[in-house]
């Protein structure tokens, strides 16, 4: 099962099993990473799942389609180039490894 | 108040298990029971009219939290038991179990309950009401075999129902009793639009009609519909709203109304009783009014709000409501509440597929329904949040970006 590393401000980071064609969000949740609220469980209508993808692993992911794109304009912590919403970012054995750092706040 | 209260929770929903968590994180030490009558761990609601009928989401995805994460909330699940009544005088609940649960603090979570059909042949099988994870597990079962789906009710519900099931490529019905789609929610030029794309996707829309009865018809069954006409449907579902459960609350002597009547910190009538989420009659203070909402915004928040009291540092309750419903590529996110406008305003147009609906009373900005639209959705948020307004005629242009409204910081 792939894993994907959650890195909290204070650079704690916990490593987590998550089945492929889970989202990364579902993974962190149900793992009990505090630093992703997810308000609406996935629907891509709140923008409380907030990550920075680590820069090593930006070329291997999926583009963010529009609706992602508004929504991470109205995250708590401003965006950054290396912005997603965790909720769309689908898990599969290509992203094996996967590094995302979580912002101060989701909300 | 006090971390080491024995806190009570009945209704193991969205509400209550969130409730569980924030208690938990926010240094609560005492004991935390979770009592829900449905023998499931606490599960999301919203995909079971979506994501879990077309089969991509399955009961494990469905959970809130695994059974391990829950274990470490320490929190005493009691799945599966139903509560029979409160004695408030000896601070216990009694469960159908026989148990008798001790509380410093109860909180009541019990939600809301489907609307039964009030028409001949409702029981029938093959007529399924939405509301539970075993519901939808139902309706799933049947979907695969069914040909002709007729939907009762053209709300939330009833839509996404439709709306799968055409992507399912069955054929769909939908009745609705009002002269219009979701008519107690958007204004009616989202109706249209909605009634439009529906359509064009190939449903059959009955507006102003009633449904008389239900009778099997050999394999199938038949919709006896009032203007005379009868449809034939290999499954029905019927989605015409819920309501509160506050039975429990209501013969332990606590106020209700439509919900439980509760405060801005979510107190009830009894200061030892606290209410949350769907069956809540609650006040918010950003809005002043009182109302009841069925919405995760409104479970998470509320639950949050009750830990904060349970925890002695009350704070009012002031969110700003939104809610969401996917159907097909269409995302409708809806902000604040728009009761009382008396002027709506459109913002874009319909034919794009991407648009919003602005509601107001005067010239305050009430809420706001967006189309395919999540950038203006999550700014009308932030902006009702403020109390900022948009003026009509800024609102009305589409390239007005509604960002430099926010208050700076």
């Amino acid at each position: 099962m792939p894993n994907v590393s959650f890195v909290a401000p204070d650079g704690a980071t916990i490593t987590v099993d998550i089945p492929n064609g889970w989202s990364v969000m579902e993974g962190a949740v149900k793992h009990g990473v505090a630093g992703i609220l997810a308000e609406c469980g996935g629907a891509c209508a709140c923008a409380t799942c907030h990550v920075f993808v680590d820069p090593a692993w930006l070329g291997r992911l999926q583009p963010r389609e529009a609706g992602e794109d508004d929504l991470l304009e109205c995250t708590a912590v401003e965006r950054a180039p290396n912005s997603r919403l965790s909720c769309q970012l689908r898990v599969s054995s290509a992203l094996d490894g996967l590094v995302v750092h979580l912002p101060e706040r989701q909300a | 108040m006090s971390v080491t209260h024995r806190i009570v929770v009945v209704g193991a929903g969205q509400a209550g298990l969130q409730l569980c968590e924030t208690l938990r994180r926010s240094g609560h030490t005492g004991p935390l029971v979770l009592v829900g009558d449905e023998p499931h761990l606490p599960y999301q609601r919203p995909p079971l009219s979506k994501k879990f009928l077309t089969g991509e989401l399955d009961a494990v995805r469905l959970a809130l939290r695994p059974a391990e994460q829950l274990a470490k909330l320490d929190v005493a699940l009691k799945l599966g038991t139903a509560v029979l009544a409160i004695h408030r005088d000896a601070h216990e609940v009694a469960l159908a179990d026989g148990e008798r649960l001790g509380y410093d603090r109860l909180v009541l979570a019990t939600g809301t309950r489907v609307r039964r059909l009030p028409a001949p042949g409702a029981a029938l099988d093959g007529v399924c009401h939405l509301r539970g994870l075993d519901d939808a597990q139902a309706i799933r079962d049947r979907l695969g075999a069914a040909r002709r789906l007729v939907v009762i009710g053209g709300g939330f519900i009833g839509l996404e129902v439709a709306a799968v099931a055409r992507g399912l490529g069955k054929d769909v019905t939908i009745v609705e009793a009002q002269n219009r789609l979701m008519p107690r929610v958007v204004a009616p030029l989202v109706s249209e639009h909605y009634a439009r794309v529906h359509a064009g996707h190939g449903v059959h829309i009955h507006l102003n009609t009633q449904v008389e009865g239900i009778v099997r018809a050999g394999e199938a069954l038949a919709v006896a519909l009032d203007d005379g006409a009868s449809l034939p449907a290999d499954l029905v579902v019927v989605g015409i709203g819920v309501v509160p459960n506050v039975e429990l609350a209501r013969e332990a002597g606590l106020h209700c109304e439509n919900g439980i009547v509760v405060d801005e910190y979510a107190q009830s009538s009894d200061p030892a009783v606290l209410a949350i989420g769907d069956v809540a009659w609650h006040r918010n203070v950003l809005l002043g009014t009182s109302h009841r909402l069925e919405s995760v915004q409104h479970a998470v928040d509320q639950a949050k709000n009750a830990a904060a009291t349970l925890l002695g540092k009350p704070v009012p309750y002031a969110p700003v409501p939104w809610f969401w419903s996917d159907q097909y590529d269409l995302k409708l996110q809806m902000a604040g509440i728009n009761r009382g406008h008396d002027s709506v305003v459109l913002r874009g147009t319909p034919d794009s597929g991407a648009f919003s609906v602005c509601y107001y009373e005067g010239t305050r900005l009430l809420a706001m329904d967006s189309i395919n639209q999540p950038l203006d959705h999550m700014l009308a948020r932030k902006l009702l949040a403020a109390g900022v307004t948009v003026p009509p005629t800024a609102a009305a242009d589409p390239e007005f970006e509604l960002k430099t409204l926010l208050p700076a910081g």
